[in-house]
């Protein structure tokens, strides 16, 4: 069971420590990551999927409940307690969609047979263009990609700790995937530069050169913003979605999705 | 002096996973590096100059590299010891994947790319199977997914290898290599052997004959359909 986990302070790119003494995530928590590029946000991502013991180059330390994690946990997939998306959008490895998640599900020492078509099932529905079984992974187009390694990372992965890194980039359905995501009570962490997500999270971690600058939690005037602007992101994914099946856009959908 | 052996493919990341295990060892130990490959090499001048530590390099030639291997590591190892050595790393370059460099005496760690194809791990044979550790690189590249599933086929291969992940250019999460190695016994030089089985006895193709077909040669000779004798060695 995790209850939490525990960032401690590393360096920043200039060498000098961070300042802040402890962050700890607890369970059932929406985190996001935010900051400019090259600021780390990738690297605390890392740290967290590594368990890094100070042995990465920012030096940070993460524990789980507490404690320094056993170095059978660091090492052995079918105990990893994480999950991580990162910004790959392309698979290398030359199976189809159905055998890499089986591989996939032995190494996570998943018996069930289930969850291989369960997986695709739901990666469906994160994207617009299918994906068949048969697919080779090396074949799939960004989105589907993106969208197969996050429905692996929530079934396969099963996870109390998914770290995304940019889901937004992908041409997904970001929506569903959040939807789906904050119905567990896991800690779910996003890098992120879309305000949308920013302001749907608890707390929200600011990096600037290398180091965790400041933690906000979320208020209520913050949730507030969060819901329009969700509305009119849902209206501007509309327009997307006609733009995509080469639409025109004329004035009528216009006053529809901006009135 | 202990002995550290590291195999892989060209590319593999070797050479940055042996310039973190120096930076990590060069204030405690006298290290002292040798090369081994076929046409070229410059990981030798690029260590003791970035390191100032003693290195050497040998080419194979026309010889095989591993049989390259055997022959001098003898004379390697009485060099890094007269020179009071307390790690010699040696670095090979895998090529034919027919035999592996390790002994068994010291650390034999063997380097793949995540970026490699999902069969590499099979098909690196005695390289993977009678390695002591693994390492995979270059996991920046590629998902977690992908990730486990190259370190799933590995396992496949070698239950019991002891296996880390690393971005070697930065030397990610080595910490378990760097316990091993400090660990790690020193060697009794005089009873060093190669972990694998060597490869079959000279043949005419090994002197050099180059016409093509079994019926022009003599010694150990296989055709395309059919066995080859019972009392022959297979691989690990």
């Amino acid at each position: 069971m995790i209850e939490g986990i525990t960032i401690l302070p590393g360096l920043d790119k200039a060498g000098s420590k961070e300042r802040f003494e402890k962050l700890t995530l607890i369970a059932g928590e929406t985190v996001s990551i935010v900051g400019p590029t090259g600021s780390g946000k990738t690297a605390l991502i890392s740290d967290i999927e590594l368990l890094a013991q100070g042995d990465t180059s920012t030096k940070r330390r993460i524990l789980i409940n507490g404690e320094v994690p056993a170095e059978e946990v660091r090492y052995n997939p079918a105990l990893k307690p994480i999950a991580m998306i990162t910004q790959n959008t392309k698979c290398f490895t030359d199976l189809s969609t159905e055998e890499f998640l089986h591989i996939h599900a032995k190494a996570r020492k998943i018996v069930d047979k289930k969850i291989i078509l369960d997986t695709i099932e739901l990666a469906n529905k994160f994207t617009g263009e299918k994906i068949n079984k048969e697919t080779r992974v090396t074949v799939l187009s960004g989105g589907q990609t993106r969208s197969l390694l996050i429905a692996d990372a929530i079934l396969i992965g099963a996870a109390p700790v998914i770290l995304l890194d940019e889901i937004e980039n992908a041409g997904i359905f970001k929506q569903e995937v959040i939807d789906i995501i904050q119905s567990t009570s896991k800690i779910i962490i996003f890098v992120t530069h879309d305000p949308v997500i920013a302001l749907l999270t608890k707390k929200r971690i600011i990096m600037e050169n290398g180091a965790v600058k400041k933690v906000l939690c979320q208020n209520e005037f913050e949730t507030k913003a969060a819901e329009n602007l969700l509305e009119l992101d849902k209206r501007v994914g509309f327009i997307r979605e006609e733009l995509r099946a080469g639409n025109e856009i004329t004035k009528e959908l216009i006053s529809v999705s901006f009135a | 002096m202990k002995l550290l052996v590291i195999a892989g493919p060209p590319s593999a990341g070797k050479t940055s996973l042996t310039k973190q295990i120096i930076k990590r060892f060069k204030d405690e130990l006298r290290v002292a590096f040798l090369k081994i490959d076929v046409v070229k090499a410059y990981e030798d001048i690029e260590l003791s100059r970035e390191f100032q530590i003693m290195t050497r390099k040998i080419y194979s030639g026309d010889l095989c590299p591993d049989h390259a291997g055997v022959m001098v590591l003898g004379d390697a190892v009485e060099w890094a010891e007269s020179k009071a050595a307390d790690l010699f790393i040696v670095e090979s370059a895998g090529l034919c994947l027919r035999c592996s460099p390790y002994l068994n005496q010291g650390l034999g760690v063997v380097v793949l790319s995540s970026m490699a194809g999902i069969h590499t791990p099979e098909k690196m044979g005695a390289m993977v199977s009678l390695a002591d550790i693994a390492v995979v690189t270059k996991i920046d590249l590629i998902s977690q997914a992908e990730r486990e599933v190259l370190i799933q086929k590995i396992k496949d291969v070698h239950p019991n290898v002891i296996l880390m992940e690393t971005n070697a250019l930065q030397g990610t999460s080595l910490h378990r290599l760097y316990e091993l190695i400090s660990h790690s016994e020193d060697i009794d030089k005089d009873n060093l052997y190669l972990k694998g089985n060597p490869p079959i006895g000279t043949c005419t193709i090994c002197v050099g004959k180059k016409e093509i077909g079994w019926k022009h040669h003599f010694g150990v000779v296989k055709k395309l359909d059919g066995q080859i004798a019972e009392y022959l060695y297979r691989g690990e």
